[in-house]
């Protein structure tokens, strides 16, 4: 199988690709929801991180838990763990972020039956010198959390070593969104999705052959052909996990150029320094520097000003706002983010999706009236 | 609550809590006090309800709670027409209520009260939600002033010693922002009297509660959802204390006299999450027409929860524990403790649980809780979906044969 492939297999069906690998290899699996999982740690386990993406399928069994103004990512990710398409999974972790994971963790934990599970109450505030402190010792229990639970012992080298593998892969999927920007037509729309979704739920060695040899595999574009003379827009929001909108975007005639979705360009912002002495103070400063999360807090109106930039550095026409409904963090930062871009002149649509994407005819509708407003 | 005095009825009269104009009068002055504390000169900060205002308090600065402010606008059914007031400035209408309540109020101030006194200043602590933490970023850059976050780790097992230093340091921050908002220095001792006090209207709070032990009660949830602003917006001080001793007095003698809350109490009840506040007379009617008094709830017994375990630490260490372990902090399995131990000791014979669809942080986890109750404890647990601020979230037809069924359930 080539990488894309490969690659697109795994998006479609990341489960059965988790099953078939962890048989293949023995690798245990810690599942986890958010960008804030210190992902390092359990690859420096020697254990392999896997990002849960909610549930395609209907929900049922989680209604017993949960009520239905939950967003969906919560809501299907517990369906997930209770109808057994979760059963590769050895437990998950749970770092703090908003109220609706918090709570999950508590359902989860009491309900799902997984081997472990953890909890890694990260600091809410990224802007202090005691909230670094306290993100660190954080980091620490929680190795020795993962370390005992798993029998292992996880030393500073080895969590050096998972830095180095994570800014390896990281520096690839940066340069695949570099390629994009500057050609979109290089990929098929959906393309750079498919590949960061697989970036997050793959064995990371895998993942690391397949997208050198994908990248390695990708030609110049001599021809020119990689102008696809549709207008650039990006992508924010919204939405933990995210739906495949490329298609439909690109018919209607833009290209996403670029995001800011932890399923998209913030899972790989952010370089860690290899030339500390405490590796967990440099993966604490990815955390600390990175563009924050809403459910985190950091300059007040930090987003707002990255997300200008963003368009402006990509010279993209206008940005599509993904919110998932019953997403309180993204909601409430919807209203500013907006205003900020109407003050630059920057045209924005709101696509507010509930448990399924709306229809795609209507959605078809939205963009294009959307896409002839655009630069 | 308010008191429409229609009819002169002496049984009804008779049952009347008197320290309520009391309540009312010390309200009313706190919020003209802090409506012209400009012209005074003195600072206004906002702060959350689980907020630490001791420090304020201490500082002379006047603490205003945004949520506070949210409940009287439920109260005065003005909820609904605030949150569309915020929904078309595009706020979800998903969104907690009372933060929509109040952006819309900051804007229309068409509110009960016209709109809250701007702030100076901004302290909100995450003990309660994550919402507070957008909501008073939002405030910040709608007034632009500067703002303090208390950050308190959410416990899911235990209290660690990381948390524990991570939070105290905070609280000295905290101390160093008001200083250079105030222009001052804290004065310490004052602090300390402040805590002083504070522990000890937390305790009277604790008592008046507990007069609800007692069968019949002497009052009920729906009297501990009015009396409680003052342990909200005013511990730490004098008059905080002095009105809770006169309550507790009232109360006693109640107990004396045997003058119960619901007259002819029967069924007592546990009440779960914030009151619905533009509906707190129509359930307290609702419930009492079935000789059921909802004798305790877990909402008005979080800030007695708040009482600090001294052990020889000054106010402000204590604190950083106090703080954190509040009951919606805390994992699902360390609230159904809590729980339990109310069911216990107020000798209840069911529990009833607003599922508040603006508030995730108490209402997600519920069905597990009343799993647990049910399972473990064998207490009846009927759940109602509401809001406590936005009326156009409450069914009444619904709620009403929902607690009819319920209460058969409890007869039978
Ligand atoms: S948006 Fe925030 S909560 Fe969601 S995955 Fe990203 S970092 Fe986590
Ligand atoms: S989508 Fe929003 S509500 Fe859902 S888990 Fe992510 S941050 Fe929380
Ligand atoms: S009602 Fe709930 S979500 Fe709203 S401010 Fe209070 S604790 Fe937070």
């Amino acid at each position: 199988m080539n990488p894309l492939d490969r690659f697109k297999s795994v998006w479609n069906d990341p489960n059965d690709y988790a099953r078939k690998r962890k048989q293949q290899t023995g690798r245990k699996i810690l599942g986890y929801f958010c960008s804030y999982a210190p992902e390092e740690l359990i690859h420096a386990a020697g254990l392999w991180p896997f990002r849960l993406l909610g549930t395609k399928g209907e929900i049922r069994m989680a209604d017993t838990h949960l009520q239905s103004y939950c967003c969906s990512l919560v809501r299907g990710g517990l369906e997930a763990a209770l109808n057994g398409s979760l059963d590769f999974l050895d437990g998950a972790v749970f770092p703090h972020t908003c109220d609706s994971i918090q709570r999950l963790s508590d359902i989860w934990r009491l309900n799902a039956g997984f081997a472990h599970h953890f909890d890694a109450v990260l600091p809410v505030r990224l802007d202090t010198p005691s909230a670094r402190q306290y993100m660190i010792d954080v980091l620490n229990e929680f190795r020795q959390e993962l370390a005992d639970a798993f029998g292992t012992e996880i030393s500073d080298d080895a969590v050096w070593q998972a830095i180095g593998d994570y800014n390896r892969i990281r520096e690839k999927l940066s340069t695949l969104y570099e390629l994009r920007s500057r050609a979109p037509g290089l990929f098929d729309p959906s393309t750079v999705h498919r590949i960061m979704t697989a970036a997050m739920v793959m064995e990371r060695r895998e993942f690391s052959e397949q997208i050198t040899a994908f990248l390695e595999g990708v030609e110049p574009d001599a021809a020119g052909r990689s102008d696809t003379g549709r207008k650039r827009v990006v992508l924010s929001g919204g939405i933990c996990t995210h739906p495949d909108i490329y298609e439909l975007l690109a018919r209607a005639g833009a290209d996403v150029v670029w995001d800011d979705l932890c399923t998209g360009a913030r899972y790989f912002e952010g370089r860690i320094a290899e030339d500390g002495t405490d590796p967990l103070a440099a993966l604490a400063d990815r955390y600390m520097e990175r563009t924050v999360c809403p459910a985190k807090h950091q300059d007040i109106t930090v987003r707002g000003r990255a997300l200008v930039d963003m368009v402006r550095h990509q010279q993209a026409g206008g940005v599509i706002f993904l919110l998932l409904k019953f997403c309180d963090p993204h909601a409430f930062d919807y209203p500013y983010l907006k205003k900020f871009l109407d003050e630059a002149g920057i045209p924005s649509l709101l696509l507010e999706i509930e448990e399924q994407p709306p229809p795609e005819g209507q959605l078809m509708t939205r963009f294009e009236t959307f896409v002839d407003m655009l630069a | 609550m308010a008191e429409n005095e229609k009819k002169h009825d002496p049984e009804k009269e008779k049952r009347k809590i008197q320290a309520v104009s009391r309540m009312k009068e010390i309200m009313t002055d706190y919020y003209i006090e802090a409506k012209g504390a400009r012209e005074k000169g003195r600072k206004v900060a906002w702060i959350t309800s689980g907020g630490p205002v001791e420090p304020l308090i201490a500082m002379d600065v006047i603490p205003v709670y945004p949520e506070n402010h949210g409940a009287m606008i439920g109260a005065s059914k003005m909820g609904a027409q605030l949150c569309e007031q915020a929904e078309e400035m595009g706020y979800s209408r998903d969104l907690c209520s009372y933060a929509r309540a109040d952006i819309g109020d900051a804007v229309a101030k068409t509110g009960p009260i016209g709109g809250l006194p701007e702030p100076d200043m901004l302290v909100c602590c995450n003990n309660i939600c994550g919402t507070v933490l957008k909501w008073y970023e939002t405030a910040a850059r709608f007034f632009n002033v500067p703002l303090f976050i208390l950050d308190t780790p959410f416990i899911h097992r235990e209290f660690t010693d990381s948390a524990r230093k991570y939070v105290l340091a905070q609280i000295y921050e905290y101390i160093s922002f008001l200083e250079t908002h105030c222009g001052r220095k804290m004065d310490y001792e004052r602090m300390e009297e402040v805590g002083r006090l504070s522990v000890e209207a937390t305790q009277l709070w604790q008592s008046v509660l507990d007069t609800c032990a007692h069968k019949p009660a002497p009052m009920t949830a729906f009297d501990a959802f009015f009396h409680l602003a003052l342990i909200v917006t005013l511990r730490g001080t004098q008059v905080t204390v002095d009105y809770y001793r006169q309550l507790l007095d009232e109360l006693n003698d109640r107990i004396d006299r045997g003058i119960a809350m619901v007259p002819n109490e029967k069924y007592r009840l546990l009440w779960d999450n914030l009151p619905v506040w533009y509906r707190t007379r129509w359930l307290s009617d609702k419930f009492a027409g079935h000789d059921a008094a909802l004798v305790a709830d877990t909402y008005t017994s979080a800030w007695s929860g708040m009482l600090p375990e001294m052990n020889g630490q000054s106010f402000l260490e204590a604190m950083s524990e106090t703080y954190t372990k509040v009951y919606i902090n805390i994992s699902i399995d360390r609230m159904f403790d809590i729980v339990a131990g109310m069911i216990q000791k107020y000798d209840v014979d069911g529990m009833v649980m607003h599922s508040n669809r603006s508030c995730k942080p108490y209402s997600l986890g519920q069905y597990d809780l009343r799993q647990m109750i049910m399972d473990r404890l064998g207490v009846p647990t009927l759940i109602i979906e509401a809001d406590m601020v936005d009326e156009r979230n409450f069914s009444e037809s619904q709620i009403d044969t929902r607690i009819d069924a319920f209460m058969e359930t409890l007869k039978s």
